[in-house]
């Protein structure tokens, strides 16, 4: 699973700026994602600004995060989507400690779960409010940071949320 | 395994060494297993040479694991093991070790466990965004750092069913009460809700006393058959019921409410025959505080949505409904990252008895619980269940 222990590299990702619309607060650094042939619709479609998520053509269960087949009836026979991006906080916490560098700079922020319209649960950021403000229910829409694009490489992008 | 108590296809702990120093920056992790080897075979009254099924598991051994250990005790065990699935593991090394031993692939197993965390100054709940899984990329972006995983699952059982900040503080102060009977314990000094709720917070609603220390620190099992343990140094402690399993993020819309321990824990009971009313003590995994409150749901001691008022004002303090933890658990006695085969000793210890202040008096049937990995995220359960001779 080298691909995989790759992008823990994010961790250690220094302190490059980032710019943050007009916050005083810079958002968590976001690296370029990892993408590998199970995951590569989801991450380009970040990169053009689409929340892609998959669907089997078989039995029509909606899975996230995305993978080679149908894990509900082992069908290979799965389908890429745009998702609305709509939906609501399921659960969040408000991070106050990390000594990753990546991070630190970032504290407190909102990691969170979201409670898509479609139905699977993205792991996320909330980003573009206070912190505080946030609360479970909190309606949200997807939001997408820019990653950096190497010369010749089709740009990636990370979905986060912000109050809808 | 029988019920009736003949000893027959029956296997039992037959010695325990939990390492005494929370701080060994002059020890390995090897050094340190190796001195657990040592206590827990003169606690048994065995030498290495009867030791022929191996053990073990930590957070910092090679892709090969256990066999380093082998290698480094110079063993040549006919059985080996190096189940890893994070801090329950070595709950989870007895059940295999009691079926290794039942298939006659093993008669006398050596668990083994050693760590210098807290000398190394590792940053388990607070460092990086966590998960080395294959979607570790859906996940490292976004800072989720082990408290704060824990940390979201207590924030919707608070939305769910009106738990509080104070009833979650109230297992840190009973814990902590506990320690203070502990010797060993590395945070002895009582404390009290009010100290719990005024620590600062980690990751909402988390607060420092909502997280278990950091420590250095190792231990050493030994699991083998009933007829044999029954000539050894110690009363052999059975091993009544077992039961493991995995919750994660399934496709994407888990019940968080719902974690490993609620099927580990029905295989462990209906494996011994017994109910949640008939455990007299339990070490349950304590990494946070949330983690014993849902843990108590899932095994049955309470229902789900109930765990709050279960623990809240000394529920699970000694002379409480259910004493969890008379060691002082993961909060405030021993965590170097890997609590699992802790769980086992205390466990062990109170069925042998006479632990003096801290000792559930009369404890006849104790069970062990462990958690390993991300509670939000992805984790593993191992529920063991003991039972005097």
């Amino acid at each position: 699973m080298a691909e995989a222990r790759d992008d823990t590299k994010t961790q250690d990702a220094g302190t490059r700026e980032v710019k943050s619309e007009s916050k005083s607060k810079p958002d968590p650094l976001y690296d370029r994602p990892a993408v590998d042939w199970e995951t590569r619709a989801y991450w380009e479609g970040a990169g053009r600004g689409e929340l892609v998520l998959q669907r089997c053509r078989a039995c029509r269960v909606v899975q996230h995060r995305p993978r080679g087949l149908c894990v509900s009836c082992l069908s290979d026979d799965v389908e890429s989507f745009v998702a609305t991006g709509r939906g609501e906080v399921y659960t969040y916490s408000v991070v106050r400690q990390n000594q990753a560098s990546a991070f630190r700079n970032a504290l407190p922020y909102v990691v969170a779960y979201v409670q898509l319209e479609e139905g699977p649960q993205l792991l996320t950021n909330i980003v573009g409010c206070d912190p505080e403000s946030v609360s479970i229910g909190l309606p949200v829409r997807v939001d997408f940071a820019p990653t950096e694009t190497p010369p010749g490489e089709t740009p990636l992008g990370v979905p986060r949320f912000r109050p809808a | 395994m029988t019920a009736d108590g003949k000893s027959s296809g029956r296997v039992a702990i037959a010695g325990i060494h939990e390492y005494e120093s929370r701080w060994a920056p002059d020890k390995t992790s090897f050094q340190i297993m190796g001195e657990c080897a040592r206590e827990a075979l003169a606690d048994a009254g065995l030498s290495l040479s009867d030791v022929d099924g191996l053990f073990a598991a930590n957070m910092t051994m090679g892709a090969m694991g256990v066999v380093g250990v082998a290698e480094y005790l110079n063993m040549k065990p006919r059985y080996l093991d190096g189940t890893n699935i994070g801090g329950s593991s070595f709950v989870a090394h007895v059940a295999h070790a009691a079926a290794a031993i039942q298939t006659g692939r093993c008669e006398v197993a050596l668990i083994l466990y050693g760590s210098t965390a807290a000398s190394d100054a590792m940053a388990i709940g607070t460092g990086g965004g966590g998960g080395r899984d294959p979607g570790a990329a859906f996940v490292s972006p976004y800072g989720m750092t082990l408290v704060s995983s824990y940390a979201m699952v207590a924030r919707r059982h608070m939305h769910e069913f009106g738990t509080t900040s104070e009833q979650l503080a109230d297992i840190a102060v009973s814990t902590r009460q506990h320690a203070s009977l502990n010797p060993h314990a590395k945070m002895r000094e009582p404390i009290t809700r009010q100290d719990v709720l005024e620590s600062r917070l980690i990751a909402d609603p988390l607060h420092l006393l909502d997280c278990c220390i950091i420590s250095d620190g190792g231990g050493a099992v030994i699991v083998t058959s009933l007829e044999r343990a029954r000539d050894l140094r110690q009363p052999p402690i059975v091993v009544r019921g077992t039961g493991e399993s995995v919750a994660h993020r399934e496709i994407g819309a888990p019940d968080l409410m719902t974690i490993a321990a609620k099927q580990s824990g029905e295989q462990a009971f209906a494996m011994a025959g017994l109910e949640p009313t008939d455990i007299d003590v339990a070490t349950i995994y304590d990494s946070f505080t949330i983690t014993v409150l849902l843990t108590l749901e899932n095994l049955g001691f309470c229902k789900r949505g109930e765990g709050g008022a279960f623990v809240e004002n000394g529920g699970i303090g000694l002379g409480g409904r259910l004493p969890v933890n008379p060691d002082g658990g993961g909060l405030s006695s021993n965590h170097s990252g890997m609590r699992g085969i802790f769980l086992v000793i205390e466990a062990v210890r109170q069925l042998r008895g006479g632990l003096g202040a801290r000792q559930v008096e009369g404890a006849e049937i104790a069970l062990a619980h462990g958690t390993g990995g991300y509670l939000g995220l992805m984790h593993s359960g191992a529920t063991l269940i003991l039972g005097k001779d």
